[in-house]
C-alpha cells in the first residue's frame, strides 16, 4: 500500500463514476414518477370511441356528444350551408385546411367525408385558448356581421369566429380551424367518433 | 444562576437558541429609517402563516374529488362550524398576498434593494412570487366552479402551445385528456404539499440572505459601513423589540382591512371570487367571459396582446413567461451608481411611473373582454413593460444622480 500522499487521479475517478451511477439512478427512479403523472389505464380507457345516432338530426340541427371528455358537435348542415361555405373562402384563414387540424379524409371544403359531406364533426374546442364556442347557426346574425354570417360559430371568450365547417375567419385570436376528431360512418345513421379504423 | 437561565444554558449546548434569537431578532441591526414601505415583508409572512393555518382547517373538510369538490366547498360555507370564516380567510388571504407582495416588491425597486450586493435576495424574491403564482393557479382550480375549470384549461393549454412536444405535455399536466378528476386530485396535492413546501423553503432562504447582507433603507445606504467601537452599526437599530414593535403596529392594521374584507366584501365584486365561480364546473359549457383573478390580469393581458405567429400561440406564451424572467436579470440591468430613488435622476424616476402604470393598465384591460382598440393598448403597455427592462441599462446609466449622503436620514 502506498504510503506517500494520495493518489488523486483514483479519487477523481470514483468521485466520477459514483457520481455517474447516481445520476443514472435519480433519472431512473424519476421515470416512475413522471410517469404516474399520465393518463391511467382508466382514463385511457375512458377515452374509448362514442357512437352517435344521426338519423333524427334534421338539418341545421347540432348535437353534442363527450369523448375523452371534450364536446364533440355533429352538425348536419342545410342545403343552403352548403351553397354558402365555398363562398366565404376569402375570409378564412385557412380555407383549404392546408394546417392538419383535420384527418386526411375530411381535408376537402365541407371538412368532412365524402359519402356524408352534409355531417360535420367537429371538437368543439376554441383553437385559442380551449374555450369551447357557441353554435350560431341564424344567417345574417345582427351581432356577428349581419349579412355576412352565413352560420358557424362564435367563441365568447376571445371573439374568435368559425364557419359551419369550423373554418377559422381571419383576423380572430384562434390561430387554426377547429379540430376534426377521426370518425367514420357505421351506417347512414351512425357515426362513430374516436376511430377511422386506421385508414382515410 | 437562575432556573430559567439553567434551562436556557442546557438547551443552547444542545441547539443554538440564543444564537438564532441573537443574530436574527434581538442583535440583528436593521437601518433606524425604516419607513411605511418597510411593513411589507413582515406582512407577508404573516399572510403566508394565515393562509397555512386557514388551509390546514380548510383541508379537514374539503374533498378532492371531482364529483364531490364543489359540494364539499358549499358544505364548508353553510354547514361546518365557523367554516365560511376560515374558507373567507383562506381566499381573502390569496388577494392579499399578491397585495402585499406587489407591494413589496414595489419598494425594493424604490429603493434599489434588489442591487449589489442584494442579488440573491431579490432572486429568492423573485422565485418565491413565482411560487406564489403556480400556488394560487393550483388553489384556484380546486372549489371546481366554472371559473375554476376553464382558467385552468386556459392556462394548461398555454403548454400545449410549446412546440412539438406541446400536446404530450399539457395531456401529462392534466393526467387526462381534459381538466378532470385526476388534474383536480394532483392540483390538490401541489397546492397543499408541494408548493407550499417550495414556498417556505425559499422564504427560509430569502430571510437568511436578507440577514447576511443585512437590510437596505429608503436612502440605500449601507449602514455596515459606519460602525462604531463595539462594531455596531452606528445608523442600526436591534429589529427586537425596535421593529417587532413597529410591525405589530402594522399587523394591526393590516388586521383591521383584512377582516373588513373577510367579513364584508369576501367576493369583492367578483375580483376576489368571480361570480362564475359559483356554478359547478361544467366541461360543455364555457362562461361567457373568462378573465383569471385580478393578480395574474397583467400577463394574460400580455398573453393576449401578442397575436399568433405560423399558426401557433406559442409566441404570446414566450413573452408572457418573459415578463416574469426578466425580473431576475434586473439586478444586472440596473448600471446606476445610486440606488435608492431619492437621489436618482428623472429618467429613473419616469421609467418607474411608468412600469407602475403600464402593469395597473395591464392589469385592467386583462379583466376586460378584447377589443381591437384595447388589444392595441395592450401592446402598447406590453411594450412599455419590457422598455423598463430592457432599455435600464441605457437609462440608469445616463441618469443624472445625487450625491448619497454617508448617512441615513431622517426624512
Amino acid at each position: 500500500m502506498s504510503t506517500d500522499g494520495i493518489d488523486t487521479s483514483r479519487r477523481r475517478f470514483l468521485l466520477a463514476s459514483t457520481s455517474v451511477v447516481g445520476a443514472v439512478g435519480v433519472v431512473g427512479i424519476a421515470i416512475p414518477f413522471i410517469q404516474s403523472m399520465n393518463p391511467s389505464a382508466r382514463a385511457q380507457a375512458a377515452g374509448a370511441p362514442v357512437e352517435v345516432d344521426v338519423s333524427k338530426l334534421a338539418p341545421g340541427e347540432r348535437v353534442t356528444v363527450e369523448w375523452r371528455g371534450k364536446p364533440i358537435w355533429v352538425v348536419r348542415r342545410t342545403e343552403q350551408n352548403m351553397e354558402d361555405l365555398p363562398t366565404l373562402n376569402d375570409k378564412l384563414a385557412d380555407p383549404q385546411s392546408q394546417m392538419p387540424q383535420q384527418p386526411e379524409y375530411a381535408q376537402n371544403e365541407f371538412r368532412a367525408r365524402e359519402t356524408n359531406p352534409e355531417i360535420a364533426v367537429l371538437i368543439g374546442i376554441c383553437t385559442h385558448l380551449g374555450c369551447s364556442p357557441t353554435y350560431r347557426p341564424e344567417l345574417g346574425a345582427k351581432d356577428l356581421g349581419g349579412k355576412e354570417w352565413k352560420g358557424g360559430f362564435f367563441c365568447p371568450c376571445h371573439g374568435s369566429k368559425f364557419d359551419l365547417a369550423g373554418r377559422v375567419y381571419s383576423g380572430v385570436p384562434a390561430p387554426t380551424n377547429l379540430v376534426i376528431p377521426p370518425f367514420k360512418f357505421l351506417s347512414d345513421s351512425v357515426v362513430l367518433v374516436g376511430e377511422d379504423g386506421g385508414a382515410a | 444562576m437562575t432556573k430559567t437561565q439553567a434551562f436556557m444554558n442546557w438547551i443552547d449546548a444542545r441547539f443554538p437558541m440564543s444564537k438564532m434569537w441573537k443574530e436574527h431578532l434581538s442583535e440583528y441591526y436593521a437601518p433606524k429609517n425604516f419607513n411605511f414601505w418597510y411593513f411589507f415583508g413582515s406582512l407577508a409572512l404573516l399572510v403566508l402563516v394565515i393562509q397555512i393555518v386557514t388551509g390546514i382547517f380548510l383541508t379537514m373538510h374539503y374533498k378532492p374529488d371531482a364529483g364531490l369538490a364543489f359540494a364539499s366547498v358549499e358544505y364548508i360555507m353553510r354547514d361546518v362550524n365557523w367554516g365560511w370564516l376560515i374558507r373567507y380567510m383562506h381566499s381573502t388571504g390569496a388577494s392579499a398576498f399578491f397585495i402585499v407582495v406587489y407591494l413589496h416588491m414595489y419598494r425594493g425597486l424604490m429603493y434599489g434593494s434588489y442591487k449589489n450586493p442584494r442579488e440573491l435576495i431579490w432572486i429568492f424574491g423573485v422565485l418565491i412570487y413565482l411560487a406564489l403564482m403556480a400556488e394560487a393557479f393550483f388553489g384556484y382550480l380546486l372549489p371546481w366552479g366554472q371559473m375554476s375549470y376553464w382558467g385552468a384549461q386556459v392556462i394548461v393549454n398555454l403548454f400545449s402551445a410549446v412546440p412539438f412536444v406541446g400536446e404530450e405535455l399539457s395531456v401529462w399536466i392534466r393526467g387526462d385528456y381534459v381538466i378532470g378528476d385526476a388534474t383536480l386530485n394532483r392540483f390538490f396535492a401541489f397546492h397543499v404539499i408541494a408548493l407550499p413546501l417550495v414556498l417556505i423553503a425559499l422564504v427560509v432562504a430569502h430571510i437568511l440572505a436578507l440577514h447576511e447582507v443585512g437590510s437596505n433603507n429608503p436612502d440605500g445606504v449601507e449602514i455596515k459601513k459606519n460602525k462604531d467601537a463595539n462594531g455596531k452599526p452606528v445608523d442600526g437599530i436591534p429589529f427586537h423589540p425596535y421593529y417587532t414593535v413597529k410591525d405589530i403596529a402594522g399587523v394591526v392594521v393590516f388586521l383591521i382591512f383584512f377582516f373588513a374584507v373577510a367579513f364584508f366584501a369576501p367576493e369583492m365584486g367578483g375580483y376576489f371570487i368571480e361570480h362564475a365561480n359559483f356554478v359547478p364546473a361544467d366541461p360543455l359549457k364555457t362562461p361567457e367571459h373568462i378573465a383569471p383573478v385580478w393578480y395574474f390580469t397583467p400577463f394574460y393581458a400580455m398573453l393576449r396582446a401578442i397575436p399568433p405567429m405560423f399558426g401557433s400561440q406559442f409566441p404570446g406564451v414566450v413573452v408572457m413567461g418573459a415578463a416574469i424572467v426578466v425580473m431576475f436579470f434586473l439586478p444586472w440591468l440596473d448600471r446606476s451608481p445610486v440606488k435608492s430613488v431619492r437621489y436618482r435622476g428623472p429618467l429613473f424616476k419616469s421609467a418607474l411611473a411608468i412600469l407602475v402604470i403600464s402593469f395597473v393598465v395591464l392589469g385592467y384591460l386583462g379583466v376586460q373582454p378584447s377589443t381591437p382598440v384595447k388589444t392595441l393598448l395592450a401592446q402598447i403597455f406590453t411594450a412599455l413593460y419590457f422598455a423598463f427592462f430592457l432599455l435600464m441599462p441605457w437609462y440608469t446609466k445616463i441618469d443624472k444622480t445625487k450625491p448619497v449622503p454617508e448617512r441615513v436620514t431622517d426624512k
